[in-house]
């Protein structure tokens, strides 16, 4: 019997004194692991909702600090503008690169690899290293400090381009034959048949651009100058500056509610995130 | 046409004439007028987007990197001083060797975290908490930086700080975590690593699911310990994953602005600047374009140079199956 043992598959060597206190070992260093990745954002939910007030240093639980971020900065406008700048981007992104990656992908013409080529060059080149250019081209354009400053640079995307090249490849050409036979144009083709078909594909990218520009910090820092025209995190940093150390609580609940959308992306999308998040790897 | 997609369905990718079809398909295949309509307008706003934000500026950039301009004068040319600065100035200089230490540490912490836990969560447990801890692991990967590092601040804080509080009650007294130059740097390194560990845990996590169960049971039968195996079998299987995920992990690592911004700008003294910082400081509020615009095309000519060794190295010593 001893000798059998090993042969065994391994969900029934699970149950011997050993295997069970590996078991045991294993769940206790992953059970550490996420309380240790949890326990920050537990704190930072708990403390915005246990404010200590000012002069006395009781503690008084409720939401007196959600109401303060509303009352130390324009909290309103910071999150509209965060919307508008994310939204624009997202969906700015979602339709050139399904339109880019559909040519890439289905139409042949010359210097096509050229121009594949180069789209995916500009990935390589970190964003930090064109910001002085760009701050430049902003201003030339007369747009500093606007929010279109933030948007009008951020909606071509080189990796959304090259997700949604990979996306319509993967799609049976069949359907475009048998839109043409049936008379419709290159464009029909693309918005009625192609199009629809490549709405998970755009999701990805949207989602992706989503967190990237809901979380941004670097451009807006150097792209936007007037508190009216920040977005979220940079709007917290500066109310964190403004504020010192006294009300922990009051920059909590902003992080707080700038956590919102984020996790509600997060629970619907989550799927599509860890794709396009690993999307890269598989290149 | 070999390098495009040669097993992709969509027409264009068939090599014209070598198909079995008789008859050229000219319906999706060949651009007639307006085909080349479609494709000229469909790629204008990428095409253009990003040769107006990526192309020119990096051109300007290596324009502007042998200039010395602070936007109010005119451009003064003066070759390769900018670039000198890279040595002789001690804050430029101290910036990229923080840099490549902080890359060095945090990619290291970054990879043995996510190798792991993600070995760990691969192994034998029920597939719902598989899906829990892969949940939670990947959770940090949704915040802002900044925010995070505002919260960190507060948690690092010397005196009022959640962490010393806890080392308190432990017995380990207080340190000084964001006051001292090796703390600072240990925080900066620590709260990059937590949010970011989720990355390369989801890819190692796709590696270790695409190896087949049967290969590591026909090693157990063959009576290898867990160790043997995990060296000699499951980590050569996973060595595609392990280089993209290292060039990944480095080539984000390099660009770390966010988190030392917020949680010390750069200090104590320079302890904590990094290369990102500054290309920022330098044209932002020195006014040296020039010398922000060399730092910046060093930096991409690192993040070139790591991702040509990954071509390299996956031509060469990756195992694939």
């Amino acid at each position: 019997m001893t000798a059998l043992a090993p042969a065994l598959p391994a969900r029934h060597r699970a149950t011997t004194p050993v295997a069970a206190a590996g078991t045991a070992a294993r769940l206790l260093v992953l059970l550490l692991a996420t309380a240790l990745t949890l326990g920050p954002v537990v704190w930072t939910v708990v403390t915005a909702l246990t404010p200590t007030e000012e002069g006395t240093g009781a503690v008084r639980p409720g939401f007196s600090a959600f109401v303060d971020v509303f009352a130390q900065v324009d909290f309103a406008l910071l999150f509209l503008n965060s919307v508008l700048v994310t939204g624009l981007c997202v969906a700015g992104q979602m339709i050139t690169a399904a339109m880019a990656g559909y040519v890439l992908a289905a139409i042949d013409f010359r210097g096509r690899q050229l121009v594949f080529g180069a789209i995916l060059a500009t990935m390589m080149v970190p964003m930090q290293v064109t910001i002085v250019p760009v701050f430049m081209l902003i201003r030339g354009m007369g747009l500093s400090d606007t929010l279109l400053a933030l948007i009008l640079p951020a909606v071509p995307t080189a990796f959304g381009t090259f997700l949604m090249r990979q996306y319509f490849l993967g799609l049976p050409v069949e359907l475009g034959e048998a839109a043409s036979i049936d008379g419709a144009g290159p464009f029909r083709t693309f918005f009625s048949v192609y199009a629809p078909l490549a709405l998970p594909g755009m999701a990805i990218v949207g989602i992706l651009a989503f967190n990237y520009h809901w979380n941004e910090f670097f451009r807006p820092l150097i792209l936007t100058i007037s508190e009216q025209n920040h977005i979220l995190p940079l709007g917290l940093v500066t109310l964190q500056g403004n504020l010192g150390t006294g009300s922990v609580s009051t920059v909590l609940a902003g992080v707080v509610l700038s956590m919102i959308p984020a996790l509600v992306v997060f629970v619907i999308g989550q799927r599509p995130l860890r794709e396009g998040l690993t999307a890269g790897a598989s290149k | 046409m070999t390098t495009l997609g040669t097993a992709a369905p969509l027409a264009a990718d068939r090599p014209a004439g070598t198909s079995a079809d008789p008859a050229p398909r000219t319906p999706t295949g060949t651009p007639t007028a307006g085909r080349r309509l479609v494709a000229a307008l469909f790629l204008a706003p990428t095409v253009l987007g990003l040769g107006i934000f990526t192309f020119v500026p990096i051109l300007a950039s290596i324009g502007l990197s042998f200039f010395r301009w602070d936007v109010i004068t005119a451009p003064e040319f003066v070759g390769l001083a900018n670039f000198a600065d890279l040595v002789t100035d001690p804050t430029v200089r101290r910036s990229f060797l923080n840099t490549f230490g902080f890359v060095a540490v945090a990619v290291v912490l970054q990879l043995v975290v996510a190798l792991g836990l993600a070995v760990l969560v691969q192994s034998r447990l029920p597939g719902w908490l598989r899906v829990v801890f892969r949940s939670v692991f990947f959770f940090p990967l949704i915040l802002s930086a900044a925010s995070v590092s505002l919260v960190m601040a507060y948690l690092f804080n010397e005196d009022f700080g959640a962490v010393n509080a806890v080392l308190r009650t432990l017995g380990l007294g207080d340190v000084p975590w964001l006051t001292t130059g090796p703390g600072a740097a240990a925080v900066v390194v620590m709260v990059y690593v937590w949010q970011n560990f989720g990355f390369s845990f989801l890819l190692f996590l796709g590696g270790l699911s695409s190896i087949p169960k049967e290969v590591d049971e026909a090693s157990a039968i063959d009576g290898a310990t867990a160790g043997r195996r995990f060296r000699l079998v499951t980590l050569p299987l996973l060595s595609p994953t392990l280089l993209v995920a290292s060039v990944m992990a480095m080539i984000s690592a390099l660009q770390i602005f966010d988190q030392p911004y917020v949680l010390t700008r750069g200090g104590p003294g320079d302890t904590t600047r990094t290369a990102v910082m500054v290309i920022y400081e330098s044209a932002f509020q020195q006014l040296q374009f020039g010398r922000a615009s060399a730092i910046g095309i060093v930096l991409t000519c690192v993040i070139v140079a790591v991702t040509a060794l990954q071509f390299r190295l996956s031509r060469r010593y990756v195992h694939y199956q």
